[in-house]
């Protein structure tokens, strides 16, 4: 580094820099982690505060915002539409949906991403070369095309089979099953979302993990674990898995957005969530499908819009301050 | 060299075989077919219609007579579109998406070099500050929002371009600039990033030390090694803008090929989808192959280098 700041710490003496106490100290990142976590919890949270009023539709269809519900005791914060669904409701609905499938989305990319990516370092070699020419070629291919075909040719399968489940638990008195699948019914649109898009969305995190692998063999702990006898499996479960934590974390945040970005894609293209559910990509396709030069109902995009946008804003600043702090090397 | 060629060439034919497969029967897996009404056919009207459509026999036959069928050139027939051939379909839709794509292409691909080079060049400046500012914006918001917003700013409250269709050099210079812009970001902060490390390299001072100056140490030396971050991205970048200009399609109410796939799936048209997904596979799986003897050429050069 030709950086003056760090060419004189030469005296330096205790370990690593903390990462986390970086991270603090990104005002930013730190104002990122703030807004997410309030708007989790009030997307949680609120839906079940609402009055009933504007859980449902009602007959006051496209109010603007902050007009008054049909029975006058509530208010259209954000507006209604077409339906006379209340918008602000349906944003946090959709945020729940939304970041749902954002968070377990990127969960189960980690989880491949990870496994690929240990694997194909540890291993090295032609198995490392082969592992990593296969992603060359994932990236290279229109990814979300399959997906869709893929979600297309799954969907009635899989509600299909859900609904043989619930009738089978029906007919045999065995409720639990059969309430577990009434509850899952509704939902397996969602459920092959979050599969269907944590299968694409691993590369990056594989490539990554693979990198730090390598770099991680080499040093002397792995050496010194692999003269003791230790098994590969212990190794790089017990000893690289470890020091791989905050990486993963990192590529975690950063997962996030693209998985809620490819959903709200699909919903955007009404291959997705559809209604009655709402996700973000939903209800900014009922805005986008408003705007005409004669009537604006602007209320139904720009808050979408702007919920959405700024979450993604916050996740990637999230992130890259994640990376600053624990990775400095990789990023700008 | 030629090797190389013949090996990527290959390895390009198999990638694209894989996905015909895999498209295939994930397509023979989707519910629906040509008569799937309302109304269950008689028996020898649904026989004879899936004899027509060469859906007879078991899969695995299916499978190979679509492949031989493929062989030859032939995509077969629309489940929808009566009596249009999934070529025909494509061949009219077809040539609008890819004139987008490409100059999306090379706004993005042009614009991303500049900026990322002229952010590098005045790095810790308010040029490189703004440069990257919009280009996080840029790569966060997506397109679908960006979309309706420079629709409803341009084409509807200050009303100086048209708010869609296609034909015109007016009508493209939104839907272009919409579907290029995450790109366009993207490829900025893979060059400025990749150009702030080869500025520090020792080939860079030894050139600044015999007294080559400072832009053209850049514009000579420092640019053809910092341009292979952004060549290896080109191929994904292809990917990228043809899914892309789905939604862009959407938005700007253009009749091209995204439009095509997006109703071929809700229709299950399967042919149709097969056809559309193997032309765009083909369409994307060639351009990686150029662009990957294209980095083997320079990729050379570089090692003669140094």
């Amino acid at each position: 580094m030709a950086n003056p700041s760090t060419a004189s710490a030469t005296a330096w003496a205790g370990g690593s820099p903390d990462g986390w106490a970086l991270l603090k100290r990104n005002r930013l990142a730190m104002v990122s982690l703030g807004y997410l976590a309030a708007t989790l919890l009030l997307a949680c949270v609120l839906p079940l505060l609402l009055p009933d009023e504007l859980r449902h539709t009602s007959s006051v269809t496209f109010a603007r915002p902050l007009q008054t519900t049909a029975s006058g005791t509530a208010m259209h914060l954000c507006g209604s539409d077409n339906n006379g669904n209340d918008l602000f409701y349906r944003l946090l609905t959709g945020a729940q949906v939304s970041l749902g499938i954002g968070i377990v989305g990127a969960l189960l990319s980690l989880l491949i991403g990870t496994a690929y990516g240990m694997v194909a370092g540890y291993a090295g070699g032609s198995v490392d070369a082969l592992m990593m020419r296969f992603i060359d070629v994932l990236y290279s291919v229109p990814r979300l095309l399959f997906i869709m075909v893929f979600i297309g040719a799954f969907d009635d399968r899989i509600r299909h089979a859900l609904d043989v489940a619930r009738l089978w638990g029906q007919s045999h008195h065995w409720g639990s099953i059969e309430s577990l699948m009434g509850l899952l019914l509704p939902y397996s649109r969602i459920l092959i979302m979050v599969v269907s898009l944590g299968l694409i969305e691993w590369l990056t995190m594989a490539r990554i993990i693979r990198g730090q692998v390598l770099a991680l063999r080499e040093q002397a702990f792995i050496t010194a674990s692999r003269a003791m006898g230790q098994s590969s499996h212990v190794i790089l479960w017990r000893h690289l898995l470890p020091n791989l934590s905050t990486v993963i974390l990192t590529y975690l945040t950063l997962t996030i957005p693209a998985v809620i970005l490819d959903e709200s894609f699909l919903s955007f293209l009404g291959l997705g969530i559809d209604d009655p559910a709402a996700s973000w990509g939903s209800l900014l396709k009922d805005g986008a499908q408003v705007i005409n030069p004669i009537e604006s109902k602007w209320w139904l995009l720009v808050f979408p819009a702007a919920l959405m946008s700024l979450t993604l804003l916050a996740l990637n600043f999230l992130g890259d301050g994640l990376r600053d702090a624990f990775d400095p090397r990789s990023g700008s | 060299m030629l090797a190389f060629i013949l090996r990527r060439l290959l390895s390009s034919l198999v990638v694209l075989f894989c996905v015909v497969s895999i498209t295939f029967f994930l397509m023979r897996m989707m519910k629906g077919g040509p008569f799937d009404k309302e109304k269950e056919p008689p028996p020898h009207v649904k026989e004879a219609m899936l004899v027509r459509y060469k859906l007879n026999g078991s899969l695995w036959q299916q499978y190979t007579a679509y492949i031989a069928d493929l062989l030859r050139g032939d995509l077969r027939e629309s489940f929808r579109y009566k009596d249009w051939r999934v070529a025909e379909v494509l061949a009219q839709k077809l040539p609008t998406s890819i004139v987008l794509g490409g100059i999306a292409f090379v706004i993005a691909s042009t614009g991303g070099v500049l900026l990322g080079g002229v952010a590098a060049m005045r790095r810790g400046g308010p040029v490189d500050g703004s440069a990257m500012l919009f280009a996080l914006l840029a790569i966060s918001v997506p397109t679908f929002i960006t979309g309706p917003f420079l629709l409803a700013v341009f084409g509807l409250w200050l009303a100086v371009l048209p708010i869609g269709g296609w034909g015109t050099w007016s009508q493209c210079v939104l839907p272009a600039c919409c579907l290029a812009a995450p790109y366009l970001a993207y490829v900025a902060r893979l060059m400025r990033n990749s150009l702030l490390d080869v500025m520090k390299s020792d080939f860079l001072r030894t050139a600044k030390a015999k007294g080559v100056g400072e832009a053209q140490a850049i514009a000579h030396h420092a640019m053809k090694v910092a341009i292979l971050p952004v060549i290896t991205f080109l191929g994904p970048l292809a990917a990228n803008l043809l899914t892309g200009s789905m939604v862009v399609e959407l938005v700007f109410n253009i009749s091209g090929a995204g439009s095509v796939f997006v109703n071929a799936l809700q229709n299950r048209d399967g042919f149709l989808l097969l056809g559309a997904v193997i032309i765009y596979c083909a369409l994307v799986i060639f351009f990686n192959f150029v662009v990957d003897v294209l980095y083997g050429f320079l990729d050379k050069r570089i090692k003669i280098y140094g």
